[in-house]
């Protein structure tokens, strides 16, 4: 199961995750920040992180439940 | 899991100040990455940055780091370097501040082949101060000093780096993230005055001008508008206008401008 | 004393920086300053400097900024167009708080004037040249023996206060060959590049200072990992946008000289003992005046010369206190009229102040001098 770990205050909500992602994991929330809720189709393919321009996502491959 | 390179950020100074969906972010995250492949020591790394955007970066890496003035970051740099060439030295610029007011400054810097690696941000506008045109704004795209449509031509900054004699010239894009900090690691590992240009989004400045300012199609676009120099080569001429070839466009030896200046101390008998 | 030498000003001020430890120069050739280049290109090497001739003017000055940042003691040397040009980087030395000596060879302007021929036409220049509020340091010497030791006073007096100082000379002392005795290394006195005095561990801040007001800024490279900006900057190099940073950092810039204002600031008084008039100059016209003051005095005219070393900040107490002892000042200078406003403020009405101005592209005669001396002294009785 995918590890997230959201950094909120540096997140700007500009949805570059969400459009790169490509099992629908995430969301931009009606805060602007980003949010995980579709942590079970994550493949942790890591496009998020790596073109997210804040740094405010990252995901890893965690234990087996959630 | 906190990620290795977060110590090569200076953590209260974050977040950046740059706008959601920015592209500055995202090379200055490559350029950080092949710092940290390279093994460079933060106590032995100067970061030097002009104005601009792109030259904010600076301010948020945990190195000494000098924000100079618009257009300068190369002189500045090159006195660094020679000052103690011990130092690696890193300009990052953008594509106002090299190539317009700091035109002179970057043909003589790759002249001289200062051992210098420099990232220009080319987002193709003056973002910082609202959206106008800079030298690489390509013809027809608005800007607000370009209302009806840019008719200069842009430049393209790679090739005037090869023809003013850099001994390492890449391209790569925001969206090539990897490939990115790649082009930028090969610039840091090479001795000479190395530069990468560094394609990237400003959704806000010129995104908004020119239909599309939605961060991840600008992204998309940076995709479908290169192609890896390999395939790009193989292009018909005409074909190949279209696109911008990614990957290292010019690699070549020639002693840097720090080891040519030992051998004049040595000819004058001084010591280095 | 070292044996006597011919020598040329110019030369002489490349000498002077080498022994106050200078090991960098970035420079772009303009008459009449282009020996001090040539000089150093030659001698840096030596000593295991480095000389780069830069692009442009502009260029000049951001590498010695940028060597000076890394440790090196720099200087530059320029003129007229060239010093216009320079502006931009010595008001970022000024906030960013660098030390850097800038000489500018004087010629006549505006714009590419007259590039052979000795002027003083960028007194205001050397003061005002750049945005902003921010204070200069400006020495002028008038001998080549002084082009020497002031050449070692302008880098020694940029360490100390971390600040962009002017040796303004102008082209009649540039290209002056003269007899010289160069004193004694052993006699030289170097100030060394300020140290911080805290490790990080410590809390160490690049812009904080002790009761100098000079901020100890770390050279690259040792370990400080300081962020240096022309923006305004709080104590710890980063940019502010408070108001109240900005005018503390404001104020603090110009604090440091002012308190050490004894310090910087100096003149030569000349004669003034019994004088009931003055002449006030510097520079190369002080050498012709100088001859004036002898000349009228040997036809009994009480004069005296008081020779301004400082021109920024401007050595208004001294002006004052002469103003009160004499019937009258005589200014010569070889511009429009520039420092006589200067010096019209410091007297505050205590004697009337004569501009004598000359900016046809030659010197003062000494007999021009002395010509207005005696119109001066005869408009009195």
């Amino acid at each position: 199961m995918a590890e997230f770990t959201i950094k909120t205050a540096r997140c700007k909500g500009c949805g570059i995750c969400v459009a790169f992602c490509p099992k629908q994991v995430l969301e931009v929330d009606e805060l602007g920040k980003v949010q995980v809720v579709n942590r079970e189709a994550c493949i942790v393919c890591g496009q998020c992180e790596l073109r997210c321009p804040d740094y405010a996502i990252f995901v890893d491959k965690g234990g087996a439940t959630a | 899991m906190e990620r290795s390179f977060e110590k090569y950020f200076r953590q209260n100074r974050l977040p950046h100040m740059w706008c959601p969906g920015c592209g500055n972010g995202i090379v200055t995250k490559a350029v950080i990455m092949a710092i940290e492949k390279a093994g460079f020591s933060q106590d032995n790394t100067v970061i030097v940055s002009g104005i601009g955007c792109s030259s904010r970066a600076s301010g948020y890496m945990d190195f000494d780091t000098l924000h100079t003035a618009h257009g300068r970051a190369i002189p500045f740099a090159t006195g660094v370097k020679m000052a103690n060439p011990d130092l690696n030295v890193i300009v990052l610029t953008g594509d106002g501040d090299c190539t317009a007011i700091g035109g002179n400054h970057f043909i003589h810097g790759c002249r001289r082949n200062v051992d210098l690696t420099v990232v220009l941000f080319n987002n193709n506008i003056y973002g910082m101060t609202g959206g106008q045109a800079s030298p690489m704004t390509p013809t027809g795209k608005k800007a607000t000093t370009a209302p009806y449509g840019a008719i200069d031509r842009p430049f393209d900054a790679c090739k005037l780096a090869e023809a003013a004699g850099a001994t390492y010239v890449a391209r790569s894009t925001a969206f090539h993230v990897q490939h990115l900090a790649d082009m930028i690691k090969g610039g840091l590992d090479s001795h000479g005055f190395s530069f990468i240009e560094a394609m990237c989004q400003c959704p806000t400045a010129f995104g908004r001008n020119n239909k599309m300012a939605d961060p991840a199609k600008m992204m998309m676009a940076l995709r479908d508008g290169v192609m890896m120099k390999a395939a790009w080569d193989k292009l018909p001429a005409e074909k190949q206008a279209e696109r911008f070839p990614i990957g290292v466009l010019c690699q070549k030896e020639y002693i840097d401008y720090a080891k040519a200046y030992d051998t004049v101390i040595e000819k004058a008998g001084g010591r280095a | 004393m070292s044996k006597a030498t011919l020598m040329q000003g110019n030369e002489a001020v490349a000498l002077g920086a080498i022994e106050a430890g200078v090991r960098f120069f970035g420079g772009y050739p303009i008459t009449p300053s282009t020996e001090i280049a040539e000089k150093m290109a030659e001698l840096l090497p030596e000593v295991g400097g480095r000389f780069v001739q830069m692009e442009d003017e502009i260029a000049s000055v951001g590498a010695v900024l940028g060597a000076s940042l890394a440790g090196a003691k720099a200087l530059t040397a320029t003129s007229g167009p060239g010093f216009s040009l320079k502006q931009e980087l010595i008001g970022y030395a000024s906030e960013a708080e660098i030390p850097a000596v800038i000489v500018d060879v004087q010629r006549v302007g505006p714009a590419t004037g007259q590039p052979t021929s000795p002027a003083q036409g960028d007194v205001m220049q050397a003061r005002w040249g750049t945005h902003g509020d921010h204070p200069m340091i400006a020495i002028s010497p008038w001998t080549v023996r002084e082009c020497f030791d002031m050449g070692i006073e302008a880098v020694n007096l940029a360490e100390r206060f971390r600040q962009p100082v002017i040796l303004l000379m102008d082209e009649i002392v540039g290209h002056l060959r003269e007899r010289v005795e160069l004193p004694e290394k052993e006699d030289i006195v170097v100030y060394p590049r300020r140290k911080p005095k805290k490790t990080r561990e410590e809390g160490y801040q690049p812009y904080a200072v002790g009761d100098d007001l000079v901020p100890d800024i770390a050279d690259f490279g040792t370990g400080y990992r300081i962020h240096v900006t022309g923006l305004i900057h709080d104590e710890t190099g980063f940019p502010s946008g408070s108001p109240a940073v900005t005018r503390k950092a404001i104020d603090r810039l110009h604090q440091k000289i002012m308190i050490a204002k004894d310090e910087v600031v100096k003149t030569e008084s000349l004669l003034l003992d019994d004088a009931e008039y003055a002449v006030v100059a510097f520079g190369g016209t002080a050498r012709t005046a100088y001859q004036a003051v002898l000349d009228a005095r040997r036809k009994g005219v009480k004069i005296g010369m008081l020779r301004l070393r400082t021109i920024w900040p401007f050595a208004a107490e001294a002006v004052y206190e002469v103003a009160r002892k004499v019937k009258g000042i005589l200014v010569p200078e070889l511009n429009y009229g520039q420092l006589v406003g200067e010096i019209e403020r410091a007297a505050k009405g205590a004697c009337p102040v004569e501009l004598l101005a000359k900016y046809n592209a030659e010197i003062f005669t000494p007999a021009e001098i002395e010509e207005a001396i005696m119109a001066m002294v005869g408009g009195n009785k």
